[in-house]
């Protein structure tokens, strides 16, 4: 005698509003911690400032951490010397802006956004092709080995940041912003720094460019494919190695643009800022969910929010705030916040 | 018995066993084959980085574990002595308070980095320990009431391990060998000593089972795991006795000094030189901690002078002089770092036993 099937009863119960809302927690969490911030920061003039710079400097770190993320999810490679592209991209930006002295010096703001955009452009094209090299001489011998990798790109940054010193000395290089980036406007009695607000747009071109690349064109779909199972959109004939190589000089031309941004955010470049980049972009990366570039978005506005609202209340415990976001994250969501899940 | 001190882990290379007895009787007579501060100072450092190399060894080379907040721990070991005998006077329980003090907060902090970060992914551990160490040496310059910021601490040791302190003057006179009996002589080894017995437990360590455990996940964690270790247990577990252990080469380090600060013991530098050390050595045998470590500082002493005289030598030469001068150290290591992970991932070590 054969027992019956159980029962198929299925329920056409609505989702629970938690269960709706999950998959949006990650992005809400920055509507959350502005409101946070703002219960933390009675003055809302300051509140709004605070805002504002960490934004900017959310945006700036995303755009140096993307192309880590992306490298990542796609050839499991882990780069720890991401961070040499961020000094050399601000080096050479910063050579150009001041070999461009009387156009940034000029109070127009047309002539400063031509040497800004000169600038960018030396900078990613420079980062791209130290991208290039890097990926053929130091990571591509070490695929698939994570341990190696960890070493050899960390052996990489020594060098490169070495090699930064001789080139352009010890000393650090102070700098002074375009002329018309200079100061800040006053809107509803906050003070914001022009340059922060650009850095907001740019930031946001950037990930809007970004979107739009992965989600709507053919070698898009192909990178978030090669992400979720290489093995299969190699069989499909696509030869993953070469958009690999594509995507790394592209993480590594965004690097530089964080790079120069980040540099004149600060006002002065050192041959290791790269390197002290790298401990946010770390932190961002993890949060954000290793290969998700969504994630990465989000997790950098939080990093940036958090570092800005709590340096204003407690200086010494800005660090140590990011990393007690991240621990408080991984505890939620081990594997990041938008983990990516690999078909294996 | 010799067996067994080694734990029946033989050098098992004619070339490495005599480079191992040079290095082991140079460092036990040091004072009396190499008097001179500079020189006593150099042997003392060798001990404290055979002792901290062969710690990050177990958890690089024998657990397959990348970690950037050795010097952390290291740091901890090192604070934690420098703390107690500034607060509790210069006495021996000061010293033994703060050492063990700065192992268990080691091991704690260890534990609880090990348990975020190893049970998702064994990389997330190197990006993550990155973070937590740049951290905690910024918070070690900032609390500048507690740990005297970038300056800082300068602390006394008991009289016993000072230079004022003589003693066999009725027996031989104050000098054994033209080398003068003093506290300084009792300091060097006791940091020998303690330098030494760190090493053999480390051997200990990963000659036992847990040790070949830690082996099998290096090699493939998927297979141990399904062979039923916890694997998450083992590099927990791996991660939090070579952090104690590091507290402990700290400790050493700071009795030698007698001071401690941000640049001599929690510096990305110092994690850079210690990664260099286990590379070169020869990543996964104990016996690679102290080659790597007694070549590296020997070659850190003696060969930057080298380079500055070779610097001066090609002087007139565009970009030359800049390249060779002595404080682009750090460019030729990270060549030579590189170059020794692709083309010697076993290091001298494992060369010299292939090479039988």
């Amino acid at each position: 005698m054969t027992t019956a099937a159980p029962k198929h009863t299925p329920k056409m119960a609505e989702l629970s509003l938690g269960q709706r809302l999950a998959p949006w927690m990650p992005v809400l969490l920055v509507p959350v911690l502005v409101a946070l911030g703002a219960l933390a920061i009675p003055q809302t003039s300051s509140w709004l400032t605070l805002t504002v710079s960490g934004l900017a400097m959310g945006m700036m770190i995303f755009i140096m951490a993307s192309g880590l993320t992306l490298v990542f999810g796609l050839m499991d490679v882990i780069n720890f010397g991401h961070g040499a592209f961020v000094s050399i991209g601000a080096f050479v930006g910063v050579s150009v802006l001041l070999m461009l002295g009387q156009m940034t010096g000029a109070p127009s703001l047309g002539l400063n956004l031509i040497a800004l955009m000169l600038a960018v452009v030396g900078a990613m094209a420079a980062t791209g092709a130290v991208g290039w090299a890097f990926e053929k001489v130091i990571v591509m011998p070490v695929y698939g080995h994570h341990l190696k990798q960890i070493l050899v790109t960390m052996g990489g940054l020594i060098v490169i940041e070495q090699l930064i010193i001789v080139l352009w000395g010890p000393e650090e290089i102070y700098i002074t912003r375009p002329e018309a980036l200079k100061g800040a406007i006053t809107f509803a009695g906050a003070a914001l720094e022009k340059y922060r607000l650009v850095a907001v747009v740019v930031g946001l071109i950037v990930f809007a460019a970004m979107r739009f690349v992965l989600r709507r064109t053919k070698i898009g779909l192909i990178v978030r494919a090669g992400v979720q199972n290489g093995e299969m959109v190699e069989a499909l004939g696509y030869r993953l190695r070469r958009v690999f190589v594509g995507v790394f000089i592209a993480g590594s031309a965004l690097a530089g643009l964080g790079g120069v941004m980040w540099g004149l955010y600060q006002e002065v470049i050192t041959a290791h800022m790269g390197n002290d980049a790298m401990i946010l972009i770390f932190i961002v990366v993890i949060i954000g969910g290793l290969g998700s570039v969504e994630g990465c978005f989000i997790g950098a506005l939080l990093v940036g929010l958090m570092q800005n609202y709590v340096a204003y209340i407690e200086p010494k415990a800005a660090l140590i705030s990011n990393i007690a976001l991240m621990v408080l994250i991984l505890m939620w969501r081990p594997m990041g916040m938008i983990p990516v899940v690999k078909a294996k | 018995m010799f067996r067994s001190i080694l734990s029946g882990d033989m050098p098992r290379s004619a070339v490495l066993s005599i480079l191992l007895a040079v290095i082991f009787a140079c460092l036990a007579l040091a004072p009396f084959l190499f008097p001179g501060v500079r020189s006593i100072d150099t042997a003392a450092r060798i001990c404290v980085f055979i002792a901290l190399v062969a710690s990050y060894d177990l958890l690089l080379g024998y657990g397959g574990i990348v970690s950037f907040a050795h010097t952390m721990f290291f740091g901890i070991g090192a604070y934690g002595v420098a703390l107690a005998l500034t607060h509790m006077g210069r006495g021996f329980d000061a010293i033994i308070v703060g050492s063990v003090a700065g192992a268990v907060v080691a091991a704690l902090l260890a534990l609880l980095i090990g348990l975020f970060s190893l049970r998702v992914r064994a990389i997330f551990f190197a990006m993550i320990t990155l973070a937590v160490a740049s951290a905690v040496a910024v918070l070690a310059s900032q609390l500048s009431g507690l740990t005297g910021g970038e300056d800082g601490l300068t602390f006394k040791l008991p009289r016993e391990l000072g230079p004022a302190f003589k003693f066999g003057t009725e027996m031989f006179g104050g000098e054994l060998f033209g080398v003068k009996l003093n506290g300084k002589l009792l300091a060097y080894y006791l940091v020998f000593a303690g330098a030494l017995v760190l090493f053999l437990l480390l051997l200990r360590i990963v000659n036992s089972p847990f040790g070949r455990v830690l082996q099998a996940i290096r090699e493939n964690d998927f297979r141990a795991e399904a062979i039923g270790y916890r694997v998450v247990y083992y590099r927990v577990a791996a991660t939090c006795l070579s952090a104690a252990a590091a507290a402990l080469a700290g400790s050493l380090y700071a009795i030698w000094l007698r001071y401690v600060g941000p640049d001599t013991t929690l510096s990305m530098e110092l994690m850079i030189d210690i990664l260099l050390m286990v590379v070169i050595g020869g990543m996964g045998t104990m016996y690679g901690a102290v080659i790597g470590a007694t070549l590296f500082v020997l070659a850190q002493n003696y060969l930057q002078n080298l380079m500055g005289a070779a610097s001066g030598l090609v002087e007139g030469i565009p970009v030359l002089p800049q390249l060779l001068s002595a404080d682009r150290w750090l460019l030729w290591l990270g060549v030579l770092f590189i170059l020794s992970v692709y083309f010697f991932p076993t290091g001298i070590v494992g060369r010299l036993r292939s090479g039988r």
